[in-house]
């Protein structure tokens, strides 16, 4: 099925960390024409399973299912919501935007903001969260039975496309990741490979990596990727700490990266032809690979981070062609163990 | 529905074309006739004449955008047209220019800030769009200076009777005089549509100039603060509470006996109405009123709140009472006596 019609269902449903029930479905109805098995864990990871000639290895492919989000903390004697972040957002990029209530049902609302000709021109300073109201039309009596405290919020944003193969959502980070996996286990599907491969989309990753934390130690994986997306280079941002667009993953050095684990993707990159660029992380990675790397005995890891523009808004614009590298530089990462032994690669 | 496509409808100051084009063919079809002046406000009579002659007018025009420049990564700068809050604008939407290239204004992402950095809004220089172009010439290809720029948000009926749109200020002031002209009211109406309100009521000088009435009715979707924490005295109107009749606002005093004839008539007809409670921002009634020998203006509006941004909000109730209103206020005129 098409990976882009794919990516544009997820990102146009909502699963922010710890609320990622809705995405299951979509997940299971893509995937399942090529697993084995589809499991999921006590904490909400799907584990897609597809099994290896051999079995003579395990590699995890992860990539988070969840997004930044918002949550009702309080409804007000007007009827306005008042809210709080899931998640790392910057409150700047939430005026006037228009929303989903995930309420008893799902109300249309709008985050409002006082026109030039009541706040007088002072436009110097942000507006801080707790300022921020969304008006869903309603009185508080009318909203009793609609909304609670604790109700979820999303930005409403469709995927759009704009020149040169690129395009615009939300939730790319780290959708964009789940659609990178999907087009791998496409590209494996035609293949014949030794290693049992398990596709992990995890949970609550922007609250702190938790679904990664819980999934790997399920599966115990011999060697683990996380597939997630990395700061695409614009203007106001130093040119080392970015990715840019349309020429493939990043493919993360650091310690978080196993030194074998970088070189292989390195030169089966090469090797293939597929486009690639290194990002350096000399610390935290903030991506699953960093709880999975220290899970169990540990795990031989690495990271491929796609080149994604104003990560955690909801204009986040990224290359399509560079999920669909990372989805062969995945493929051919999994046929490199056709050839190398499992103990010789995980060898110092 | 006739404010649906009004609202969605281009129509930056400066470049109100297609919201013109649009009127006048839909008038037109109603059989009235029209004219554009040299500014291009667009002036429609009712084809009836009698003793007393009223004028109807909104502007057409929207605060928007325009693009300034590109630059050699090819994203490209620019910068507002009227009063707009840089605040509205991060992490939006837009569509640039008459082939509607899709574009985004992007933020730079939370992780490379510092906390000091997300108590400063971002300013219009900081700001950029992005079309997924690569270079300077790339952009060229699509995109020039001088181009407006448009924001996307559909038309949205929501929660109790209230609609979300962009340019409710001021569509709905179109609405209304399109509506009562073509109502065929026992009274000679023209009904003027003005150009560049939001940049000076630069429009409504001209057709000022041109125009003699008795009386003129200044029709807009106005300002509403009614959000919780800002002082009463701020708010200046309230959601729900009725067509919004001034007194007085930064560019005119309005003669208080016509005021009073007009709350009037909805006290006699149980409309619910309210006093625009606040002198700020002014409408094209400043000109209307001050031209030539001087003509009397009144102004009723529609509460909106967020107006300058892409997602203003009204309620249906106003709206439709704003239109029984004027309504029974025009055939209460053509009665004679009021004036």
């Amino acid at each position: 099925m098409d990976s882009k019609i794919f990516l544009e269902k997820l990102i146009q449903t909502s699963g922010v960390s710890g609320h990622e029930d809705n995405l299951v479905n979509i997940v299971k109805e893509f995937f399942e024409p090529y697993a084995d098995s589809i499991t999921i864990d006590p904490l909400g990871n799907i584990i897609v399973l597809k099994k290896g000639r051999k079995s003579s290895g395990k590699i995890m492919l992860a990539a988070h299912l969840d997004e930044i989000g918002l949550m009702v903390k309080k409804i007000d004697e007007n009827g306005y919501l008042h809210m709080t972040g899931i998640g790392g957002f910057d409150q700047r990029v939430l005026p006037c935007q228009e929303v989903t209530v995930h309420g008893s049902e799902n109300l249309f609302g709008v985050i409002g903001m006082l026109p030039p000709h009541i706040t007088g021109g002072k436009q110097e300073e942000s507006i801080k969260l707790e300022n921020l109201l969304i008006d869903v039309g309603y009185s508080k009596k009318e909203l009793e039975e609609l909304v609670s405290v604790g109700d979820i919020v999303t930005i409403n944003r469709n995927m759009r496309s704009l020149k040169n193969n690129r395009i615009t959502g939300k939730a790319l980070d780290d959708r964009a990741g789940v659609a990178s996996l999907y087009e791998g286990i496409k590209n494996l599907h035609s293949q014949i490979h030794d290693v049992d491969v398990y596709f992990v989309l995890t949970v609550q990753e922007e609250v702190g990596t938790r679904g990664a934390i819980t999934s790997t130690y399920g599966v115990n994986p011999d060697v683990g990727l996380a597939v997630d997306v990395g700061f695409g280079k614009t203007p106001e941002l130093n040119t080392h700490d970015t990715l840019i667009l349309s020429k493939g993953p990043g493919i993360l050095v650091g310690a978080n990266a196993h030194p074998n684990v970088f070189k292989a993707l390195k030169e089966t990159a090469k090797k293939n032809h597929i486009n690639y660029q290194i990002e350096v992380a000399a610390g935290p990675t903030g991506t699953d690979a960093w709880p999975m790397q220290i899970t169990g005995s540990g795990v031989a890891t690495g990271v491929l981070s796609i080149p994604l523009r104003y990560m955690h808004t909801s204009v986040e614009t990224l290359d399509w062609r560079d999920i669909e590298t990372t989805g062969q530089l995945l493929s051919h990462f999994v046929m490199y163990f056709n050839s190398k032994e499992m103990e010789d690669f995980l060898c110092y | 529905m006739l404010l649906k496509n009004l609202c969605e409808l281009k129509g930056v100051a400066g470049n109100e074309k297609a919201v013109r084009d649009f009127i006048k063919k839909d008038l037109e079809t109603a059989g009235k006739n029209t004219t554009i002046d040299r500014l291009g406000n667009l002036i429609v009579t009712n084809g009836v004449n009698s003793d007393i002659h009223i004028g109807i007018t909104a502007h057409m025009d929207e605060v928007g955008l325009m693009v300034k420049g590109i630059d050699d990564s090819g994203l490209i700068r620019f910068t507002n047209v009227g009063g707009l809050d840089p605040r509205v604008l991060v992490s939006k939407v837009i569509e640039i220019g008459d082939e509607d290239i899709p574009g985004v204004i992007g933020a730079k992402p939370i992780h490379m800030q510092k906390s000091e950095e997300r108590k400063k809004a971002f300013t219009i220089d900081q700001l950029y769009i992005d079309i997924g172009t690569e270079s300077k010439e790339e952009t060229e290809k699509y995109v020039s200076p001088g181009d407006y720029i448009n924001f996307i948000s559909p038309f949205e009926p929501f929660g109790n009777h209230k609609v979300k749109a962009k340019a409710l200020d001021n569509r709905v002031g179109c609405f209304m005089v399109m509506e009562l002209i073509k109502m065929n009211l026992p009274i000679e109406i023209t009904g003027i549509f003005t150009v560049q309100e939001e940049l000076g009521l630069r429009g409504s000088q001209v057709a000022a100039n041109n125009l003699d009435a008795d009386l003129i009715l200044v029709l807009e979707g106005t300002t509403c603060g009614d959000l919780t924490e800002v002082e009463p005295h701020l708010q200046t109107t309230e959601l729900g509470k009725g067509p919004a009749i001034s007194l007085m606002d930064r560019t005119s005093i309005y003669q208080r006996s016509l005021v009073d004839k007009l709350t009037a008539v909805a006290d006699y007809h149980k409309i619910p109405w309210q006093y625009r409670r606040n002198s700020f921002g002014g409408n094209d009634a400043g000109r209307f009123q001050h031209s030539k020998g001087g003509t009397p203006c009144l102004s009723v509006a529609t509460p909106c709140r967020y107006i300058h941004s892409p997602v203003s909000v009204m309620d249906e109730r106003d709206f439709e009472g704003m239109k029984k209103l004027l309504t029974l206020f025009i055939e209460d005129l053509s009665k004679g006596g009021v004036l």
